[in-house]
């Protein structure tokens, strides 16, 4: 398995809003709080090692 | 009543050696009689090899200090005839909990692997560790084995002649000089040989204290493990609260780099922070105070020509995992076998270039390790620690979390991948954890384990084949043990033979893999045991 990073989510304006309203209201501090969890839950999910490298490594790349 | 460690256990004598009229020339002098010291020392002397140890004081060591002590560093110390006192006196723990902040995020138990004749680890005063090993030491001495322990000499100077080396040592009746054929400096994480030949310690990384209080508790308290992330009662630092021995309690309370050690050392200021950790209405007894500094690093090389570093004089590491100890018995297991064939003439001299590499592969990764922990116990960033607090706080909830949470993982034996001493491994299907380099892991044998039936010599383990019952290559006799599917407890099969039918293993000394293979071939055995001993 290689990391996706062709569209893949159903429906993306409804998930850019889901995320946005979990971070309503929070301070900066308690939505980069946030952002950690949802981060580590996210790479856990994924698991293999060797996406979670590329998707590092694409996260990276990727600064304007 | 004395404590073990106010009690003088080898106090300087005159030695016939400081009324000789020339230098008189040892076999080997252990400088350090601390526990990495005393091991090398019982190691070569019980086969055979003479050891002096020498040490300008002549006590065991001053409080509990290195207090864990894990399961491989027990069998090694068990093949030295100390395992089970050890065992006997420590006390061992299976339940661990985690707390964070003002709360508990979640508790474990350690569910260690069975069929092991030792615990994973337990928990014992340092002092204790080394009163075992000198009641060894003179046991060996009263059997007529080649060890002798002299307090009260203190080395002043150390010089490599090439074939040998001069020692000069003070006394309380003043000085005189020895010789040795090989000198091993255990003389601890301030290692004055190490200055006096101008050798220093190298990737300094990390520095921290640690204010570490024995305590006697009235109340009965459980016997578990608990780990403090930023408490309140320490903000921004970690704590570590475990049980010895004796109903004495161990914590560990790290102030940081930058404080003023006389003063967090007075009771005054330890007692407060000790009933907010422990409770306003637990009552307890102060009876040992210190602050540990230490730093995480090692030396370039463990071997300097005729002389050998070991133990925290070669390579230091934070507390996190005991790692200090517990790797300096690795090391002395590493380097005395090598040392004797040496001695004996049966190895070259280049055999001692693999106790360096071996050893400070294992170095680098308890540094690594333990730099790790470090890391994830006291953040460097501001992402850093969201990261680290994002951890703790999923770990309350979520179980995916608790294997990120590091404080401290335990000392496990180094797998010594890459060796020149090792074969190729020739065992389709075999356990990964065999593979040549590997400690021999334990597994119940018989009535008794299979670690005791290994070790000192060479050995081929044989399982579902047969084998010559002694093989002899280049002076090193190799002896057998042959197993046989129908005796075979799971364990052990799960361990040795994984989906193989049939296996041989060559094990070193050292209880260490060297090769294996899945049926006897003897030209490959010849070659592995000449490989092992660095002849090819």
């Amino acid at each position: 398995m290689s990391l996706t990073l062709t569209p893949n989510i159903d429906n993306a304006d409804d998930f850019y809003a889901d995320l946005l309203a979990t971070h309503e209201g929070l301070s900066k501090a308690d939505s980069d709080a946030l952002n950690a969890r949802l981060i580590l839950i996210m790479a856990n999910h994924i698991g293999d090692r060797a996406v979670l490298a590329e998707a590092l490594d694409a996260a990276k790349k990727s600064a304007g | 009543m004395n404590k073990i460690f106010e009690i003088p256990l080898y106090p300087y004598a005159r030695s016939a050696d400081q009324d000789a009229a020339a230098p008189v020339r040892r076999r080997v002098v252990v400088v350090g009689a601390g526990p990495i010291g005393l091991a090398a020392a019982i190691d070569l002397a019980q086969q055979g090899i003479e050891a002096i140890v020498l040490d300008d004081n002549d006590k065991v060591s001053f409080g509990s200090r290195a207090i864990c002590f894990a399961k491989r560093p027990l069998e090694i110390l068990d093949r030295l005839g100390c395992g089970h006192p050890m065992v006997d006196k420590g006390v061992v723990w299976d339940t661990g909990k985690v707390f964070f902040d003002d709360r508990k995020v979640y508790e474990f138990n350690l569910l260690p692997e069975t069929g092991h004749e030792f615990p994973a680890f337990i928990n014992l005063q340092q002092y204790y560790f080394e009163e075992y090993l000198v009641n060894r030491a003179r046991e060996l001495e009263a059997e007529g084995a080649p060890i002798e322990l002299r307090g009260g000499n203190k080395v002043l100077k150390v010089e490599d002649k090439g074939d040998h080396t001069v020692i000069e040592i003070d006394t309380p009746e003043g000085p005189y000089t020895l010789e040795a054929d090989w000198l091993i400096a255990c003389d601890g994480a301030g290692s004055p040989i190490r200055s006096m030949m101008g050798l220093d310690f190298v990737g300094r990384v990390f520095e921290d204290n640690f204010l570490i209080a024995d305590v006697i508790m009235e109340a009965e308290f459980p016997t578990e493990r608990w780990f403090w992330f930023d408490p309140p009662f320490n903000k921004g630092q970690s704590a570590l609260l475990h049980k010895q021995p004796d109903g004495v309690w161990r914590i560990d309370l790290q102030l940081g780099w930058d404080i003023d050690k006389e003063k967090e050392k007075k009771p005054e200021n330890v007692i407060p922070r000790l009933k907010a950790m422990l409770g306003e209405d637990v009552k307890f007894d102060l009876e040992w105070v210190s602050i540990y500094t230490f730093q995480c690093r090692r030396m370039e090389n463990f071997r300097h020509g005729r002389v050998i570093f070991a133990g925290d004089a070669a390579h230091q590491v934070s507390p996190f995992g005991a790692r200090g100890a517990n790797s300096g018995l690795q090391d002395t297991d590493n380097l005395a076998w090598k040392l004797k064939l040496v001695i004996e003439g049966l190895a070259p001299d280049s055999l001692l270039d693999s106790y360096d590499t071996e050893r400070v592969h294992g170095a680098d990764e308890n540094i690594l390790n333990s730099s790790r922990s470090t890391d994830f116990i006291t953040p460097k960033s501001d992402t850093s620690r969201i990261f680290r607090d994002a951890v703790l706080d999923l770990s309350e909830h979520y179980a995916f979390a608790r294997p990120l949470v590091n404080s401290g993982r335990l000392s496990v034996p180094c797998t010594y991948d890459g060796s020149a001493l090792n074969s190729p491994d020739a065992l389709p299907g075999g356990p990964a954890r065999t593979r040549p380099g590997s400690p021999c892991p334990d597994a119940p044998l018989d009535e008794g384990f299979l670690l005791h039936r290994l070790g000192n010599d060479f050995t081929l383990l044989t399982i579902n084949t047969d084998v010559p019952a002694e093989l002899e290559e280049s002076g090193i006799k190799v002896g057998s043990l042959s197993l046989y599917s129908e005796a075979l407890d799971p364990a052990l099969a799960d361990r040795y033979l994984g989906d193989a039918e049939t296996a041989v293993y060559l094990i070193r000394p050292d209880q260490h893999v060297a090769a294996r293979w899945d049926k006897f071939d003897e030209t490959a055995t010849r070659a592995a045991i000449r490989r092992a001993i660095g002849k090819e």
